[in-house]
């Protein structure tokens, strides 16, 4: 298939393997309630990194605070980019200005627009023509959403999602809406993407699509992921390392191998099904 | 759905008349547009000129409400900052009419802007009764202000004249409402199609993946605030010297309420919802009131009673539309296109 992008997808500052984002003693409470307590991590350009635990462990919260939807007590996140930035104290536009991209655990698309028009809205933070070009239109502000259709429609074929283009969201099954939120995040050129169960509550066959894609955009752009995901098959297999969380510490870290045998793990996923998935052989595909 | 039809480039697929119907249609409504007041009578025309000032307050207001889901009970007041501010500049300042009407646009910008900042911390029901504290303070003002506004007294503006013709006629100031209402639903629909217009929608629908998109929740919101004051601002505007006479009583509570009603039942976050709704809400009250006149004959009782049914009628339409038709009748009008241009193949 031919894919040349009519823009970079990826808009990382990094070689492969540097450090690119640094999460130090990250605390977050709400309430009584600790969500993350002292959580590490360091993740790297071009890398797929798993975060799992048992529900509740926090790992939707990790997210949040790197997308500067929370903001932890104790700790800072760093993101390297053009130089280095603290994302601690940033808002989310702003942080997602510096190029971290993510989808969200139950779909939040823009309900009422077109799939078009959520991807096209992905890609705001790269349009320029001022408020004044946009109301004459003709001109500079239709030369550049032509330009950004063009680049829309690369990552519509990316994710094989054509037909649906002039589709309204809310009309689409849940599988397409998972996938088309992928796009919107993609939209944005991510230097970094943030999954939130990207598989949740999908059949086999599109839990294997949405694997390929998730592979795709990382092997052939490079885009660094952080996938958070309960399908252990999944994790094992694309990960290149996997960091597990319990009650809101992180209590192992490694390849998906070392993960597995870790007895910490081990316990406690122990009552739960997923005992029985990491118990299960694997093969990286 | 259009189904055989295919664009050859992105310019033609993003283009907003893609089929030859809809340019007929569009050079169709142009053409009456530039004939009705050369056969229309003076009665027509005045409800012309009340639709077109009601479809540019009526954009204005879908702007927040339909487009960016901040909802607004402040319309009749920011009109009335429009009107009073275009009054007031040419009736004590000597400002040409013409030229304080974009002036008192964006003074009401301003305070459109000043009473969105509640926006950035509330939502729905709340942000609705922030924004009916700007309505009863701006009336308040506008009452009690009598050296400025003349207070409860209506404040009399000078006749717009241009080259020394006498602008306010329904004839001649049908081409200064109608030519701001083009002009305001063409850049209405161009803001839409670019990424400021997107972003509006996304708060609406979405705000927290719109910020996480790097929408600047901050900034478009209070930026749908002002473009929608704005061209609110500019009915208020035009109203002022089209009727040379500003009164308090035009811009209640009720004026808020009306424009609400007219985006809901013409369709929220729809430009051509904006005209149907204008269009409806102010017709419909004439045609009552004619209705009432005629059956006067008979019932003489009814003349008096014209209010309350009017008001009866306006609070049912508006449920009949919650209830039946959320999309207003912008859908309707979309159903019946999409059923003659498949006609008359359709069935
Ligand atoms: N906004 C919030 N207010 C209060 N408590 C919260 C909030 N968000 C998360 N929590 C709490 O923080 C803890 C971690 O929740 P989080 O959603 O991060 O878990 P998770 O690992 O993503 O779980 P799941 O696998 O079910 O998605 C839970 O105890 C949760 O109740
Ligand atoms: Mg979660």
């Amino acid at each position: 298939m031919q894919r040349g992008f009519s823009s970079q997808l990826n808009s990382s500052s990094l070689r492969p393997g540097e450090l690119q984002l640094s999460v130090e003693h990250l605390q977050l409470n709400f309430g009584g309630v600790t969500a993350l307590l002292g959580v590490d991590l360091q993740i790297r350009q071009g890398e797929i990194f798993a975060i799992i635990g048992p529900n509740g462990a926090g790992k939707t919260s990790l997210l949040n605070c790197i997308s500067g939807l929370y903001h932890p007590q104790r700790g800072r996140i760093l993101f390297y980019h053009n130089g280095e930035h603290d994302l601690t104290h940033l808002r989310p536009h702003q942080i997602a200005r510096l190029g971290v991209a993510r989808t969200f655990q139950n779909i939040e698309l823009f309900r009422h627009m077109t799939v078009l028009d959520n991807l096209l809205a992905g890609a705001h933070i790269h349009m320029k023509s001022n408020l004044l070009a946009s109301l004459i239109y003709w001109g500079m502000a239709q030369r550049e959403q032509i330009q950004f259709r063009r680049f829309i429609e690369d990552i519509i074929e990316l994710l094989e999602i054509q037909a649906i283009r002039n589709k309204v969201v809310a009309t689409l099954p849940y599988g397409l809406q998972k996938r088309v939120e992928l796009g919107r995040a993609l939209a944005l050129r991510p230097a970094i993407l943030l999954l939130d169960e990207p598989m949740a509550g999908m059949n086999t066959e599109e839990k294997e699509d949405m694997a390929r894609f998730i592979l795709d955009v990382n092997e052939e752009y490079g885009v660094t992921i952080v996938l958070i995901e309960h399908d252990m098959g999944v994790v094992m297999d694309i990960s290149d390392r996997v960091a597990v969380l319990n009650f809101g510490q992180k209590i192992a870290e490694g390849t998906p191998d070392e993960v597995r045998n870790n007895p910490l793990v081990i316990e406690a996923y122990l009552g739960e099904e997923h005992a029985a998935l990491l118990s299960r052989p694997f093969s990286k595909s | 759905m259009i189904s055989g039809i295919y664009y050859t480039s992105y310019e033609q697929d993003m283009a907003l008349r893609k089929t030859p119907a809809q340019r007929i249609r569009l050079a169709i409504l142009i053409l009456l547009l530039l004939s009705f007041p050369f056969f229309a009578s003076r009665y027509y025309l005045t409800l012309a000129n009340q639709i077109g000032i009601a479809v540019i307050g009526a954009i204005g207001l879908n702007i927040l409400v339909g487009y960016t889901g901040q909802i607004s009970l402040g319309q009749g007041a920011f009109m009335a900052v429009g009107a009073y501010t275009a009054g007031i500049l040419t009736a004590h300042y000597g400002v040409p009419w013409w030229a304080s009407i974009p002036v008192a646009a964006l003074f009401t910008a301003l305070v459109g802007t000043f009473f969105g900042l509640p926006s950035l911390r509330l939502k729905g029901l709340y942000l609705a009764i922030a924004t009916l504290a700007a309505q009863v303070i701006i009336l308040w003002i506008v009452t009690h202000w009598k050296a400025v506004t003349g207070g409860v007294e209506a404040l009399v503006v000078p006749t717009p004249k241009l080259f020394g013709v006498k602008m306010n006629t329904d004839f001649n100031f049908y081409w200064v409402i109608w030519g701001t209402a083009v002009l305001i639903t063409i850049m209405t629909v161009n803001l839409f199609r670019t990424h400021y217009g997107r972003a509006f929608v996304a708060i609406r629908d979405q705000d927290i993946a719109a910020s996480v998109m790097g929408i600047d929740l901050f900034r478009y919101k209070l930026l749908a605030f002002a473009i929608s004051s704005f061209v609110v601002g500019l009915a208020g505007a035009l109203l002022a010297h089209y009727r040379t006479i500003v009164n308090w009583e035009r811009f209640t509570m009720d004026v808020s309420v009306t424009y609400l009603a007219m985006i809901i039942i013409g369709g929220l976050g729809s430009v051509t919802g904006s005209y149907l709704g204008a269009a409806f809400m102010t017709l419909l009250p004439a045609l009552i009131t004619n209705l009432g006149r005629a059956m006067k004959a008979s019932f003489p009782a009814i003349e008096g009673l014209i209010p309350f049914i009017q008001l009866a009628i306006f609070g049912l339409v508006i449920i009949i539309f919650l209830i039946f038709e959320s999309e207003g009748l912008n859908k309707i009008w979309k159903d019946i296109k999409d059923y003659f241009r498949l006609w008359p193949f359709s069935y």
